[in-house]
């Protein structure tokens, strides 16, 4: 059913049906292999560029198409139906963008933001480190200033497009001592000396994605690159994941509807004891549940990407329950096509358990699902008082 | 500003092609219309040499009844950057001289250009004929299956044409058409700002008064050709295969295979 039973522009179903091109005749016949190799599909970032779709999300002042988190998720949801991981080559640009979008003033957004739009420059956001995972604000890269320049110093790891970008969002602290309040974000180009890429890891699913840790050496970067203020960068990655975990979320969403569309076709086909096996009972209520989760996540997803776009004040604990929802939702649908596909689903001549590996990862990252529950409930509390209030 | 024109053709999507028996025409009713495929490779090749030249107009050309309109358009949308449709009840039941003619007095009222394209036949027709034609009537050089473009700018082109022994290199100076290959390159998805730019395209109509066309070359009766009778044609035959490895054999059997053929 897709985005069909939602009212969209025309603008929006053209980028719909261009990102479904692209998905069903340049990612479907590379998937397998770039999972298989761990290959970055440099040619399929090359044909986002030329369609437009990293404009998609760049205001036009900067040679964007002014278009916002909702049009990016319908794009990053059609693109993961194909490939959970190549939809990352997008999506993971789109993060990486972000702080810039959010906090960057005038000047930057006109030097960063074109070579972006059009595809020539993806961006990466950097905040993870070995002891900084869910506790965000443990950052341990520094950043010292001297003259004109912050040198930074410190390890990222884990990093989407790590190896391939640009340009990097970057989190490092000005002042251990500071904590929370020391966290400080900067945009580093890939030229900047002292930067430089480090292991490429070796993924459970989404390996067509490029995953590395990111090696600061006294990496002097321009003071005229720092987003915000000093000590913002803490509230600059936040403010990050409030607009992008909808993206996350659609990417789980389209991992979803592509596992059901297998499991859907398969049992169709497959005859078992003289009959389809989609005329037993036990196998059509699991994609009847497949397709009521999904929908349901849809709403919540589109809903929670709206939300951003318009700014609402309750968009982050909304995004949160989508992509905790969405992702949960994805892993299971996964899990249970690989089921319904069984011995052939265990199979890699099957798409479904690549599907199965990929959909994992959203449960994960960009704040795991326990995150994001602590992100609605600390939120609840002030339902609460709003609720006593009345 | 240097100019490229592109030759398309409106195609029915389909392999299985229905024939009147009174007329030995195609049946078009019923069926969705398409690009013709080859022709897709003409728009992709005209819009490389555009970026590749900058300040270049890429001018997207078909002649068919006014739905062709939606062919343009996708044309647009690869990003040519204009088009003009020949639409005129007087065009109707050209065969391919009189297509051809048309076509080039079309380029004769745009005037200046420095390339044309065409794909190297259309699927429906399958004659090949209508780009050399189109080059004919304009009195400039004609390339065929060209499927590899080494160099080209304003007034020179150095490109392989392919036949079945291998390829030529040709060299050429001055104004050229070439019909190309589906191995010449291949054609990009649309971007969205080219799909926007297509739908907001004024596209001109253009009939046979406005490129001054002679009405004894035009329509049926400006016509020569005349069909006889469609059939499939046979499948052509690959060569002989034989293999040393399985068969040691082998040298006589050669040997014998070419002195039935008089080859030695």
């Amino acid at each position: 059913m897709m985005s069909s039973k939602y009212d969209l522009t025309d603008e929006q179903k053209e980028l719909v049906a261009i990102a479904r091109e692209i998905a069903e005749k340049k990612i479907k016949p590379i998937r397998a292999e770039l999972d298989e190799t761990q290959e970055f599909p440099y040619d399929i970032v090359k044909i986002f560029g030329q369609s437009d779709l990293y404009r998609v999300f760049v205001p036009s002042e900067y040679e964007g198409l002014g278009m916002g988190v909702y049009e990016s998720s319908l794009i990053t949801e059609e693109l993961s139906r194909v490939c959970g991981g190549i939809a990352l080559a997008y999506a993971g640009s789109l993060l990486g963008t972000f702080p810039i979008l959010l906090f960057g003033n005038e000047e930057q957004k006109k030097r960063f933001l074109p070579p972006i739009a059009s595809g020539e420059k993806l961006a990466a956001f950097c905040l993870t480190e070995p002891e900084a995972g869910s506790d965000a604000s443990n950052v341990r890269t520094t950043a010292k200033k001297e003259g004109d320049y912050y040198i930074l110093n410190g390890t990222k790891q884990w990093i989407t497009n790590g190896g391939v970008a640009g340009l990097y969002s970057v989190f490092a602290n000005i002042d251990i001592s500071r904590g929370i309040r020391g966290i400080t974000a900067f945009v580093v180009d890939r030229d900047t000396p002292g930067f430089s890429i480090g292991k490429k890891e070796n993924k459970l699913g989404i390996r067509a994605s490029n995953t590395t840790e990111l090696i600061f050496n006294n990496c002097k970067v321009p003071a005229a690159n720092m987003l915000a203020k000093e000590g913002q960068g803490f509230k600059v990655a936040m403010k990050t994941f409030d607009m992008s975990r909808p993206g996350v979320a659609a990417q789980a969403l389209g991992i979803a509807q592509g596992a059901y569309e297998e499991a859907l076709k398969y049992a169709h086909e497959r005859k078992q004891f003289g009959q389809t096996i989609y005329s037993f009972q036990a196998v059509r209520f699991m994609i009847a549940d497949m397709a009521m989760k999904i929908e349901a996540a849809r709403a919540l997803v589109y809903q929670s990407a709206k939300l951003a776009d318009a700014k609402d004040p309750d968009s982050g604990p909304y995004s949160a329950m989508a992509k905790a929802f969405a992702s949960d939702v994805a892993m299971e649908v996964t899990v249970n096509a690989v089921q319904v596909l069984a011995g052939y689903g265990y199979m890699k001549e099957y798409p479904v358990e690549k599907m199965m590996r990929d959909a994992k990862i959203t449960q994960i990252y960009e704040g795991t699902n326990q995150i994001q529950r602590e992100v609605i409930a600390t939120h609840l509390t002030k339902e609460l008082s709003r609720l006593e209030k009345k | 500003m240097k100019k490229v024109i592109v030759f398309i053709k409106q195609v029915p999507d389909t392999s299985e092609l229905k024939i009147d028996p009174v007329t030995n025409t195609m049946i078009r009713e019923g069926v969705p219309s398409i690009i013709n495929p080859f022709d897709m490779y003409a728009i992709e090749e005209a819009v490389r040499i555009k970026e590749k030249w900058g300040d270049t107009e890429v001018t997207v050309i078909t002649m068919g009844p006014p739905q062709a309109d939606a062919a343009l358009r996708e044309a647009i949308s690869m990003g040519c950057d204009n088009a003009v449709l020949l639409s005129d009840r007087k065009f109707a039941a050209s065969d391919t001289w009189a297509t051809s003619y048309v076509l080039s007095k079309a380029v004769g009222k745009i005037g200046e250009y420095d390339v044309l394209l065409a794909g190297k036949q259309a699927t429906d027709g399958d004659t090949a004929q209508v780009g050399p034609g189109i080059a004919t009537w304009l009195g400039i050089p004609c390339i065929t299956y060209v499927n590899n473009i080494e160099e080209i700018k304003p007034g020179y082109v150095k490109l392989h044409r392919m036949h079945d022994e291998g390829y030529d290199v040709i060299e050429i100076e001055g104004k050229f058409l070439l019909t190309v290959l589906k191995e010449l390159n291949e054609p990009r998805i649309a971007s969205f700002r080219g799909k926007m730019n297509a739908k907001k395209a004024e596209i001109p109509v253009w009939t046979a008064e406005d490129i001054g066309a002679d009405p004894a070359k035009i329509g049926f009766m400006g016509s020569p050709t005349r069909v006889v009778k469609a059939f499939s044609p046979p499948v052509k035959q690959g060569g002989i295969k034989i293999s040393a490895e399985e068969d040691p054999s082998v040298p006589e059997k050669l040997k014998s295979y070419l002195r039935e053929k008089l080859i030695i």
